[in-house]
């Protein structure tokens, strides 16, 4: 049943202007990068860099839009002998898939092409691209399904982007100095895995050895966990980034009235 | 038959439903009117499962429809507004539902698309198709699969007046087939050529159910929009 339903949802989306869009944004991007700037360092630091800024900017406003867009349809698809689960999880995958496409085929095409696509770096970039399309458009579906307004919706989506990808930094930052003399690894740590977008930017540093680039909350992290365990630990951190805004979204969406 | 039993639902703190009982017989069709914000879209909506009362039973053809997709099994639904995803054509939409209900349509669907002249638009996006062919499309989703239950949220509205013409060629076909018909519109003129009975509600709670020529007597009016018209001042009255 739900693979039925994602078949036609991922037609739909695949089909719109926005995937072909994001696909040529990253196509562009990446081809750019690689041919202004001298190195693979410098060229997967200036994608991290779009990649930590863009996706989860793109997932939450799109992922709220979309689900709101689509009201009408989802009371179409609840009046039919359904499970609510399957729906959401149709309507979830159906939005994610694409842009995830998009993304790595934009991102994977010109760095194959360059012959860089095998380098750890590359391949942990992309990872971690993978990663957070997931992570926002879970968060976003949580907004979406919960705040009923769609101005609403959108203003809280955007909060929690300003804040996860532009203010959260600034708050470790600023922990960090005020506690200076204090051992901060621990709470560091958890900071860091509060933050899905730190947690991206520490696996794809770790694979770099530029602890200098990670600031402090990197370097506590591979000094902490050792390169391997980090990364373990970070990419488990985003998978429960994963799983549970996708869970509270279901459960949200199971209980709602449309 | 569709059975209403003490339904409360509350928004907040603003009681929508209060205490409503009622019974939709097979094989006839019941008009659900009343007021804007009187409760008609929620009770609607809680027959199909949109919406999850507070108190209360809903049973359609003695199966509880409250938090059971299998209620809606043989129930169609027909939205005011048909808006569907845009990248879709309209044949893929009805195939979606046709893939999500796994049932055969029997020819229903083919005879439905001819009778609503939906054959030159069913390769056509969904964004590219005007209101009035969007409803079309919404018509054939919801009697494809000749439901028993019926429930049609202002069916004609954005309809030419040969295709509504045809939708209540199609209300009547269904009812006289045994289907429970359940219809909001705010055109009472048209209630009144389709509805064998009358639910009307005022403020979350039923002040009438019964059939059309008892509403006439009981009011002394000679048309249900007369009829109507005096139960909104009596109920405002009452109010004031």
């Amino acid at each position: 049943m739900m693979t039925r339903l994602l078949g036609f949802v991922l037609r739909d989306i695949a089909r719109g202007r926005w995937v072909i869009l994001y696909f040529g944004f990253f196509l562009v991007a990446t081809e750019g990068l690689l041919y202004f700037t001298a190195g693979e360092a410098k060229t997967v630091v200036g994608l991290m860099n779009i990649v930590l800024m863009l996706i989860p900017l793109a997932a939450l406003m799109f992922g709220t839009l979309h689900l709101h867009h689509s009201r009408d349809f989802i009371e179409l698809m609840l009046s039919q002998p359904v499970k609510r689960f399957t729906i959401y999880s149709a309507l979830y995958f159906g939005v994610v898939l694409p842009f995830l496409g998009a993304f790595v085929l934009g991102t994977a095409i010109p760095t194959a092409i360059h012959g860089m696509l095998t380098s750890p770096s590359v391949l942990s970039l992309l990872a971690t691209g993978v990663a957070l399309t997931l992570v926002f458009f879970a968060i976003a579906f949580v907004v979406a399904v919960k705040i009923n307004d769609k101005a609403a919706s959108m203003g809280m989506a955007f909060i929690i982007w300003l804040a996860s990808a532009v203010l959260y930094d600034g708050l470790v930052l600023a922990v960090t100095v005020w506690y200076a003399d204090y051992p901060l690894e621990t709470a560091t740590i958890a900071m860091v895995a509060a933050n899905p977008i730190d947690l991206a930017r520490i696996i794809v540093m770790l694979t770099f050895d530029y602890v200098a680039l990670m600031g402090y909350t990197g370097a506590v992290f591979q000094n902490f966990f050792g390169e391997a365990l980090g990364i373990t630990v970070s990419a488990l951190s985003l998978g429960l980034w994963t799983v549970i805004p996708f869970w509270i979204g279901a459960r949200a969406f199971a209980k709602k009235d449309w | 038959m569709i059975t209403l039993h003490h339904l409360h639902k509350h928004f907040d703190s603003h009681h929508v439903l209060k205490d409503v009982s009622l019974d939709f017989p097979s094989g006839t069709v019941t008009a659900v009117i009343g007021p804007n914000g009187s409760g008609k879209t929620t009770m609607m909506k809680s027959i199909l499962g949109l919406v999850t009362p507070d108190q209360g039973q809903i049973t359609v053809h003695g199966v509880s429809a409250i938090n059971n997709a299998a209620s809606r099994e043989r129930m169609g639904y027909m939205a005011q507004i048909a808006r569907y995803p845009e990248n879709l054509t309209a044949q893929e939409v009805i195939d979606m539902v046709k893939g999500l209900r796994q049932l055969e349509t029997n020819g229903a669907m083919a005879a439905l698309v001819d009778r609503f002249d939906l054959g030159p638009h069913l390769n056509k996006p969904m964004r590219t198709l005007s209101g009035g062919t969007r409803q079309k499309v919404g018509a054939v989703i919801a009697m494809m699969y000749s439901p028993t239950a019926l429930l049609l949220d202002e069916p004609t509205a954005g309809l030419d007046p040969i295709a509504s013409e045809r939708l209540k060629t199609e209300i009547a076909r269904h009812r006289d087939g045994g289907a429970t018909v359940l219809i909001t519109s705010h055109i009472l003129s048209e209630i009144q050529e389709l509805a064998d009975r009358v639910a009307y509600l005022h403020e979350g709670r039923v002040l009438y159910s019964g059939d059309v020529p008892s509403l006439l007597a009981r009011t002394g009016a000679d048309s249900l929009q007369r009829a109507i018209a005096h139960m909104m001042t009596s109920a405002n009255e009452v109010q004031a």
